[in-house]
């Protein structure tokens, strides 16, 4: 047994314990109530899974193949396999009945998902991409077809079609003016500190502290003073500027973003070689000559690798920021939550990992055409 | 003409350039050389002001440099320096290109300029121009280095040590290459150096640094056989500085003429210490030399032992 081949047993064994130890569905009598355990494929999984952690242990010629194509087939097998069984199962039940995925369901395709990712990865850049654009096409195709609308968590989204397509598109427009505004606050900021060396202690210290307050506290905090300058200039709160709401919101996840804005254009900074400054001096170039013809493009990948993790880390804080009224995916969440309905909760929340993961393929494409053309 | 007058500059408490005058003419090939620590490198700098003098003045062609604007100042004036510092994300046609773009020049100017310069440096291999630094030997990173400095024509080129990095003999072929570039441009080089003899090999004059001082200026045979003072005496070689000589020195002003040896001829451009190394290889005490393709005379060992003023 090879060391690589570790992660693929740790994984299938996690999920044939998923299979045969926990539910792989529920039947509940309406949303908001709890309901009967289903699992009605307990053996057929165990098999498939049993097979995995076989092709693990004893690894014949093509079996890693063989483990991403199972991995594959599973992620996007499980969600079909689930519509199905909620579709006869619904077929004697009332029509306030649903049918949510059990935990049985989710540690698996979480197994299966991790399986993939692991596969995937010994592979060259455009196998990788391939296999997870065929996926993501494969259940945006299903899921647009209806094949998953048998699903409690489908009839949750068909339910709330409107809001949801709201909120997605508030908590885009939330985290793309942070890092809008934290680039533009911040790369300035960090040039400015790595110029001057001694103020970059200090403003890296400053914004390490402010990382360390609790998001739900600063979002609290800025309640009083937000809602004072409303009061003290009204033109601004003509403008929709509160104690709570877009623009605190904003503020605060400004705040968080800071400090890796800042840190990442000084590692940028100091990614450029200081014989190639000096003799950009030495030759007559300008401050911003420098800058446009030297540091930017030499610093550029550094700094969007700050920004990567930036746009990430904001995605999922803006969930927070619902709580003082300035919308987002959080909003199903914490009302899912306030409600005890659960699939509530897991739209809001699959929608912000998804966005995240998105988000963050986005940016790794930028990354590779910049490393590309230098 | 580069003036250097009452310069001082300190960093902190401590003096590096210690009112210093000196005056480099047009069209020499001038070196300043001196240890570590002894403000060569920064008088240098002051020229192109990437170092600001706490008093004096420095004049180019009687003008104050610190009365002008920094970058006009600087794109007319050629910088190289020993870590080359050549831009990573930048071609080398793009890296020579470097002060024409600044300047404006047309695009057409700066492509024929840039196969001129590669040209010159012995670059002009296919494909050349396209490659990016990091694939170029340490040799042909400094070449580039030196075209970006000469691109734009300055009529003074600043250099900072920059072969101090090279292999022996890269940095023969360098100093070769960029003595006939300066001899045939007539371009006005002021060159740093710690190594002496690259400093008496190249300098039409060269001054001596040492504490922030310029303890002796002069042609490098003046400061060879007539060294101010002990220090002086002892930078330039002790016992050794008769062997220096003797590479400053050239055939053709030491041979006879008329005289008959045998042996592999030596040519009369030569130093008299090429001639030395050639009597020592074929076991002879004198040598035929050549002058214009002729054989004109000999070159003799006494005459090399006895030779002094």
């Amino acid at each position: 047994m090879s060391p690589r081949a570790l992660p693929v047993i740790v994984l299938a064994c996690i999920g044939l314990l998923a299979a045969l130890a926990f539910p792989f569905l529920y039947v509940t009598p309406n949303r908001l109530l709890s309901g009967e355990p289903h699992s009605p494929h307990v053996v057929a999984l165990a098999l498939v899974w049993l097979l995995i952690v076989g092709l693990g242990v004893t690894p014949v010629s093509g079996s890693r193949g063989v483990v991403a194509v199972l991995a594959w087939g599973l992620i996007a097998g499980l969600p079909l396999l689930a519509s199905m069984d909620a579709r006869m199962l619904l077929l004697a039940a009332p029509p306030s009945a649903r049918v949510p995925l059990g935990a049985g369901f989710w540690l698996m395709w979480l197994s299966a998902s991790l399986l993939l990712l692991d596969r995937l990865r010994e592979l060259r850049r455009a196998a990788r991409m391939s296999g997870w654009i065929t996926l993501v096409v494969a259940l945006v195709g299903m899921g647009m077809a209806g094949a998953f609308d048998t699903l409690a968590l489908a009839r949750e989204f068909h339910a709330q079609r409107g809001p949801f397509m709201d909120a997605l598109l508030t908590h885009l427009t939330l985290a793309a003016t942070t890092l809008l505004v934290a680039l533009v606050i911040g790369a300035p900021l960090g040039w400015w500190a790595w110029r001057t060396r001694r103020a970059d202690g200090a403003v890296v210290g400053l914004l390490a502290f402010l990382q360390t307050v609790p998001s739900l506290a600063l979002f609290a905090l800025l309640i009083g003073p937000f809602a004072w300058l409303a009061h003290a200039w009204p033109a601004l709160g003509a403008l929709g500027f509160g104690g709570t709401g877009a623009a605190p919101a904003v503020f605060a996840l400004v705040l968080y973003a800071l400090l890796p804005v800042v840190r990442y254009t000084i590692a940028g900074l100091g990614a450029v070689p200081a014989d190639a400054r000096d003799a950009a001096r030495g030759l007559g170039m300008s401050r911003l000559q420098l800058l446009s013809r030297v540091q930017l493009p030499l610093g550029w990948p550094v700094l969007l690798a700050g920004l990567r993790i930036v746009a990430v880390q904001t995605i999922g804080l803006a969930a927070v920021a619902t709580l003082i009224g300035a919308g987002g995916l959080g909003r199903f969440v914490f009302l899912g939550i306030g409600q005890g309905a659960n699939d509530m909760v897991m739209l809001g929340t699959l929608a912000i990992i998804a966005l995240a993961l998105a988000v963050d393929l986005l940016f790794q494409a930028m990354l590779a055409l910049t490393e590309r053309r230098s | 003409m580069i003036e250097f007058d009452h310069v001082h500059k300190r960093f902190g408490d401590h003096v590096v350039i210690d009112d210093l005058s000196l005056r480099v003419e047009d069209g020499e090939f001038f070196v300043l050389v001196g240890p570590s620590g002894s403000g060569k490198s920064t008088l240098l700098r002051t020229v192109n002001r990437l170092v600001h003098i706490d008093a004096g003045s420095v004049r180019i062609d009687g003008v104050d440099v610190a009365t002008q604007a920094v970058e006009t100042l600087r794109r007319g004036i050629g910088y190289a320096i020993q870590s080359v510092g050549l831009f990573p994300h930048r071609t080398v046609g793009e890296n020579i290109a470097t002060v024409p773009r600044l300047l404006g020049w047309p695009d057409r100017d700066i492509r024929a300029r840039v196969d001129a310069l590669l040209e010159l440096l012995k670059l002009d291999e296919p494909g050349f121009a396209n490659r990016y630094p990091d694939t170029l030997s340490g040799g042909q990173q400094q070449r580039v280095g030196v075209a970006r400095a000469l691109a734009a024509r300055p009529r003074i080129v600043l250099m900072d040590e920059p072969f101090g990095a090279l292999d022996p003999v890269t940095r023969e072929s360098l100093q070769a290459s960029l003595k006939a570039i300066q001899r045939d441009t007539a371009t006005t080089i002021l060159f740093v150096t710690h190594d002496m003899d690259e400093a008496f090999g190249l300098g039409h004059r060269v001054a001596l640094m040492l504490d922030g001082k310029v303890a002796q200026v002069g042609t490098p045979l003046e400061l060879i056989r007539h060294p101010v003072n002990e220090r002086v005496r002892e930078f330039v070689g002790g016992s050794r500085a008769r062997l220096r000589e003797l590479a400053v020195r050239c055939v053709r002003d030491s041979m006879r003429r008329g005289e008959v040896a045998g042996g592999d001829a030596i040519d009369g451009a030569a130093s008299l210490q090429d001639a030395l190394g050639a009597m020592l290889m074929q076991g002879r005490d004198r040598l035929p030399v050549l002058d214009a393709g002729q054989v004109a005379g000999a070159i003799l060992l006494a005459d090399l032992v006895a030779s002094r003023e």
